[in-house]
């Protein structure tokens, strides 16, 4: 579904990412671990379309996206969820939600707006209040919300349980492996290792700019080098 | 009381003007960081096509609506060859590129038009009303309730149009804005079309008032931009609170202390809004939670 093949990025001179190459299967979730400043966000959002690339290539459902800008990326059917969460906060959270089908024109938009309360009840009791007036964990709920608006294929997570209590951790992380099961493609990025690898069918270790080890969810977990540097045991 | 009714409703005329250039300023403002220093410029261009078509025989409810046309005409080539261009300049750049295009189309005027100050018609006739002593145009009542419409239907698109949430969502949180699929650079087009559409306006109703000439959007731009400022860059609600102040500030100090000191009365308010409160009356002040 989506081929990242030896991708480059710079910031001004600084180059982040130094060729990274790797790939998510249609219907997997699939995990990038790394330690903060290893480029996860910056591939992401490279990804995304809107952090430049300076080489390399990504394609999407087989069709290069490269050149594509942002908001046609998301009409072919990829969504984020961004690294904070970066809700619209003085908007209304329905506007929120409204916002995140901007790209579509079919009308099912108002069905899936009714699911998405469904599946997050706490946002349906504040669909009227400013996005901003949510605590961390309603606000993590409308960013994941918002992005499935966009009837996405592909949904990019960054950093969905930072700052988070353990056990709002423990439910962002149920929702994720949920979308599995929705027929959701799933690529998410994570310093909190152990979860997310608990929950994903392969993963990658990034290390400054370059995809170091890769495996199963499983074998990562069991490999020691990532249980050194990653999992703390 | 006369006297001070006198003042208040002329302050309020002139401060509607203000108030409308300001909400150009801050429409651009928020959807690209870019302060637009050819707001002032859209006034002058609306009012001066408007008085030379209107002499050229053209009946003027067609002058006003082609004033209208080539004035929106004008916002959508500054953005699509002066802003759309220099796409990922630093702000700066582009307010230095504004500036720019405002001289650019000061010379156009100048060479196009005349040097010469020009009026329009007032559109209901120029009989003073008699409001508690105080003699008041019919052309200010005008400009007021034209003022009221123009802010009521740009609420009602920002919040009640798909098209103006996107440019709330812009203004709020770019970043978001386009990982959700906002075309950013459409919001800006749109911003710098919506702000010629409201400067068009003010041209046409302010135009029987104060006249207008090649030269006169400068002065416009800054009275404008310190009614936004006043007001808090960024905010719709600041800018007209802003430029209604600013109108009355102006008017209660001309007539109250000296009229020559009328245009300085912008500059006192524009420094004394950097030192004393930096966001405005309606502003954000601009703390971010990391």
């Amino acid at each position: 579904m989506l081929s990242v093949e030896n991708l480059t990025s710079r910031y001004g001179r600084i180059e982040v990412l130094h060729g990274v190459s790797f790939n998510v299967a249609e219907g997997e979730i699939v995990t990038l671990v790394g330690s903060n400043g290893a480029g996860k966000t910056t591939l992401l959002r490279a990804i995304s379309g809107v952090q430049p690339t300076t080489g390399g290539t990504i394609s999407f459902s087989g069709e290069s996206i490269g050149g594509l800008k942002a908001h046609k990326r998301v009409a072919r059917g990829m969504a984020q969820v961004p690294e904070g969460r970066q809700v619209f906060a003085p908007l209304t959270v329905d506007d929120n939600l409204r916002l995140g089908a901007v790209t579509r024109r079919d009308d099912g938009i108002a069905t899936d707006l009714e699911n998405i309360y469904t599946t997050f009840p706490v946002l349906a009791e504040k669909r009227h209040l400013q996005a901003g007036a949510l605590s961390g964990g309603q606000q993590q709920m409308l960013a994941i919300g918002r992005a499935l608006m966009a009837k996405p294929k592909l949904v990019l997570l960054d950093e969905p349980s930072m700052g988070l209590a353990p056990i709002l951790v423990e439910q962002i992380f149920a929702i994720i492996a949920d979308f599995k099961k929705r027929g959701l493609t799933v690529l998410l990025v994570e310093q909190n290792a152990y979860a997310a690898l608990a929950i994903a069918d392969r993963g990658y270790v990034i290390e400054t700019g370059r995809i170091t080890i890769s495996g199963t969810g499983r074998a990562l977990l069991e490999d020691p080098r990532v249980r050194a540097a990653y999992l703390g045991l | 009381m006369a006297e001070f009714l006198q003042f208040a409703f002329s302050g309020l005329t002139v401060g509607a003007i203000y108030a409308l250039i300001a909400l150009g300023f801050t429409l651009i403002y928020n959807a690209s960081d870019v302060i637009n220093f050819a707001q002032g410029e859209f006034v002058m261009v609306s009012g001066m096509t408007a008085v030379f078509a209107a002499a050229a025989g053209i009946p003027l409810p067609l002058a006003a609506l082609l004033a209208i046309v080539v004035t929106v005409l004008f916002g959508i080539l500054l953005h699509r060859l002066a802003i759309e261009p220099a796409r990922g300049a630093s702000p700066v750049t582009l307010i230095i590129i504004t500036i720019g295009a405002s001289i650019l189309m000061r010379g156009l005027a100048a060479v196009f038009f005349d040097k010469n100050f020009h009026s329009l018609p007032p559109l209901a006739g120029d009989t003073p009303l008699n409001l508690g002593g105080a003699a008041i145009l019919p052309q200010s009542i005008i400009v007021l309730i034209g003022t009221g419409i123009i802010v009521t239907a740009l609420w009602l698109f920002l919040n009640r149009t798909l098209m103006g949430k996107a440019m709330l969502a812009t203004a709020a949180n770019r970043l978001a804005a386009r990982l959700v699929g906002i075309d950013t650079s459409a919001v800006i087009g749109i911003s710098f079309v919506v702000s010629a559409l409201i400067g068009a306006i003010g041209g046409l109703l302010a135009t029987p008032i104060t006249l207008t000439n090649y030269a006169i959007g400068t002065l416009l731009a800054l009275k404008g931009f310190a009614a936004a400022m006043l007001g808090g860059m960024g905010s719709p609600i600041g800018a007209v609170a802003g430029g209604l102040l600013l109108g009355l500030l102006e008017a209660f100090g001309a007539g109250y202390l000296s009229s020559q000191y009328k245009d300085a009365i912008a500059f006192i308010v524009i420094l004394a809004v950097l030192f004393a409160m930096p966001q405005g009356l309606f502003g954000r002040a601009s703390i971010e939670r990391v």
